[in-house]
């Protein structure tokens, strides 16, 4: 590769790890490692100059919830699409969800993963399945499937639903001292609903998935890892007492972790109305209200909230483009996450920089037991290049996912990625 | 009124249609409802216009009424069925709807299971679209008929009070009377169990009652809605025993308040929203709602296929 040996020229430090530092200065990578930081520096023989102009520079970010799709479902997303999509969106790393065909419950298929993925500039860390199928009947091989290169355990898609299934697994994985991450959603409260259950629902005659039919599974949750002592992580956290449930359970020392996707602290029920049924706005858990929203921030603020994530979830055009009720849930979101965060967490002055940015480089990987990048002399580079005072509008020619399932599309968006450097690849927007 | 144009394109549902709107449907189905009791009730009014009938989910009288109502009104008239069970396997309803506007079709009348599919329909293709029911969305034609019937019946709707009885939850019917009772300026009560009610219904304009016998001594209007008996006995009440002697209206209550008139949108089951004998009596309104819906309907598709200016007729 030509990028081993680049000058970065004229970046800004933003680094959590050192939020003191906003420098602005040049970053010389030799070997993939950095070689030199500091002001001025004058490219060398054989190294390309690539000038950033004055955008900020981070450790690499890592989205640790994410569909890539394959094996078995490449007509909506491709391990490449997938990390061509991160890579834009400025993620140098990926974790991704088990719900694949066949799911990602043994050893071979998590290794299939990691090999398809070994060229490509973006760290993809496979998620194991909890259960066999993810059918929730009987544990997969979770030591075989680590030892492979899993990071974390999930049946993704659906919840381990069993209680004593859940305890097996949280006893399993802490013997392993890895993460299970729960899809929070209790189906006897939750089915047939196709969005949130509330005002909007009433109004528009659709089943409702009520806030409750996942805070019992959270509260269920923190009580079996309290008694297990095994780690729970909340998947794509949506309400505000899921979030209080949280908050609850990490002040009596319980090891509960969770996440918040950009549409849960953005968007509400009532974008369903207003767009008159766009499938765009269906997933799950479904969008809620304004005041969930502003839990999510708050959330987010005070550290109850660990980390950013996306639940990118590509569904082709023709899948999405369907009757409502017959919709499937999700919809893509690391090309967006950061445009989102920066105009919903950034701008209004509800967080600072450097903790948003500590939400998609420290805390995913401090959950997932993965070494954390640093900008220093001699460290590997894994680096995210971005701003956040670029105005770009969504279009659907120019996303790199294979499926373009967002209800961004056509709108303006404010802050970007502008690219990453890892594994020895620069990846320029 | 003197500045009113009719100027929707669809009917989606009521929640688009202004209270001017609604009355001047209803005021044209009074025409139509004139046109109905001649010795020849036809009209040449659709003679040139191809309306096709969607209908993804049974219906035996809504498909009924508005079928008569175009062929009373020269359309040529062409009908798909298709149980919802069958979706995944076939076409996509994308497809299906842009392969019959390709044969020149002007109108779409849709019922289909999934709230939202007569919205869907506008983005596919640019027939008027008539929603005939979209899951517990809207029953706009219902509505406008239950509308018709209670102003035929009582000379008014503006301060009309009417109790609405049973499945709130599910009913697409009881949305789009709400709805458009509310514009018209009625007051509306949803009576039923605490299971049948949607959260936040009041956010509506209704209020909330779980006593019929308060709210029979208060309406002018009671109107019970059908209950679906294989799939909610059990489950959202115990048993049609036990629904019936709470929420069922029976002679005794016809006797006690001898104002109210009852509505039900069909089809009735007997001794348990309505007893046998309330069904029959002359208080019941229900047969009039089955002919004035057939008057409503070609309104409503008079009004949408473009021919409608000037006089009515």
């Amino acid at each position: 590769m030509s990028d081993l040996n680049i000058l970065v020229k004229n970046v800004q430090i933003a680094n959590p790890l050192k939020p003191a530092d906003t420098s602005f200065t040049d970053i010389r990578i030799a070997d993939g490692k950095i070689s030199e930081i500091g002001s001025g520096l004058k490219p060398k023989d054989q190294e390309t100059s690539h000038d950033m102009n004055g955008c900020f520079v981070s450790p690499g970010w890592l989205d640790m919830h994410v569909h890539l799709r394959e094996p078995g479902l490449e007509h909506k997303e491709t391990i490449k699409t997938g990390c061509d999509a991160a890579a834009a969106g400025g993620f140098t790393g990926v974790a991704c969800m088990p719900n694949t065909t066949p799911a990602t419950h043994t050893r071979d298929v998590v290794e299939y993963i990691i090999k398809k993925a070994e060229k490509l500039a973006v760290d993809v860390y496979p998620i194991g399945c909890v259960s066999k199928d993810r059918k929730g009947k009987s544990l997969a091989e979770m030591d075989d499937m680590k030892q492979g290169g899993a990071v974390a355990f999930s049946d993704d898609g659906d919840p381990v639903y069993d209680a004593r299934m859940m305890r097996t697994a949280l006893e399993y994985s802490k013997m392993l001292g890895v993460p299970v991450i729960n899809h929070e959603e209790d189906l006897s409260l939750s089915r047939p609903g196709h969005m949130n259950e509330g005002r909007v629902s009433t109004r528009l005659g659709l089943a409702g998935t009520p806030g409750i039919a996942e805070e019992v599974m959270i509260a269920r949750d923190i009580l079996l890892a309290e008694l297990t002592g095994g780690h729970v992580h909340v998947a794509h956290i949506s309400t505000r007492k899921g979030v209080e449930l949280v908050r609850e359970g990490k002040k009596k020392g319980i090891k509960v972790t969770t996440e918040v996707c950009p549409h849960h602290f953005d968007l509400t029920d009532e974008e369903i109305d207003r767009s008159r049924f766009d499938t765009n706005f269906k997933m799950h858990p479904p969008l809620r209200t304004q005041d969930d929203v502003k839990a999510m921030i708050e959330g987010l603020a005070d550290g109850t909230i660990d980390a950013i994530c996306t639940d990118h979830a590509p569904h082709s055009r023709e899948e999405k483009l369907v009757e409502f009720i017959y919709a499937p849930n999700g919809i893509i979101g690391l090309e967006t996450a950061w445009s989102i965060s920066v105009m919903r967490l950034i701008n209004p002055g509800h967080m600072k920089l450097v903790d948003v940015l500590e939400r998609l480089i420290v805390a995913p990987r401090k959950i997932l037991n993965l070494p954390v990048p640093k900008i220093a002399v001699g460290e590997t580079a894994n680096l995210t290049f971005f701003n956040t005072d670029e105005k770009w509008v969504c279009d659907e020619k120019k996303i790199r996912s294979k499926s373009k399932n967002t209800p961004y599309l056509g709108k303006e968006l404010k802050g970007r990625a502008v690219g990453i450097y890892n594994k020895g690849v620069l990846v320029r927007n | 009124m003197s500045e009113y144009s009719f100027s929707q394109r669809h009917l989606i549902g009521l929640a688009d249609y202004s209270a001017n709107d609604i009355l001047h449907v209803i005021e044209n189905a009074g025409y139509f409802r004139e046109v109905l009791d001649r010795p020849v009730p036809k009209l040449p009014t659709l003679r040139d216009k191809t309306i096709v009938n969607l209908f993804y989910e049974n219906s035996t009288r809504t498909r009924l009424s508005f079928e008569l109502a175009q062929k009373r009104m020269g359309a040529d008239v062409v009908n798909f069925s298709s149980s919802s069970s069958s979706v995944g396997k076939g076409e996509s309803l994308k497809d299906t709807i842009r392969n019959i506007d390709s044969m020149k079709i002007d109108m779409v009348v849709v019922r289909h299971e999934s709230p939202g599919v007569p919205d869907f329909l506008t983005r596919c293709v640019d027939a008027v679209i008539i929603n005939a029911g979209d899951g517990a969305h809207e029953h706009p034609t219902q509505a406008l008929l239950d509308m018709f019937s209670m102003k035929q019946k009582l000379g008014k709707l503006s301060g009309l009070k009417v109790v609405i009885i049973g499945d709130i939850l599910h009913s697409r019917v009881v949305r789009s009377n709400i709805i458009g009772l509310k514009k018209v300026g009625a007051e509306v009560i949803v009576c039923g169990p605490g299971t049948m009610m949607p959260l936040y219904i009041e956010d509506l304009g209704v209020t909330v009652s779980h006593n019929l016998e308060e709210c029979l001594e208060w309406c002018d209007v009671a109107m019970s809605l059908r209950i679906q008996l294989e799939r909610q006995e059990g489950t959202l009440f115990p048993s049609l025993r036990e629904y019936h002697n709470r929420f069922g209206i029976r002679m005794e209550h016809l006797e006690k308040y001898p104002d109210f008139v009852v509505m039900h949108p069909g089809p009735v089951n007997r001794g348990v929203e309505l007893s046998d004998e309330v069904a029959d009596s002359d208080r019941a309104i229900i047969l009039d709602q089955v002919t004035n819906g057939l008057a409503v309907r070609m309104a409503v598709l008079y009004l949408l296929s473009g021919r409608a200016s000037g006089q009515p007729l």
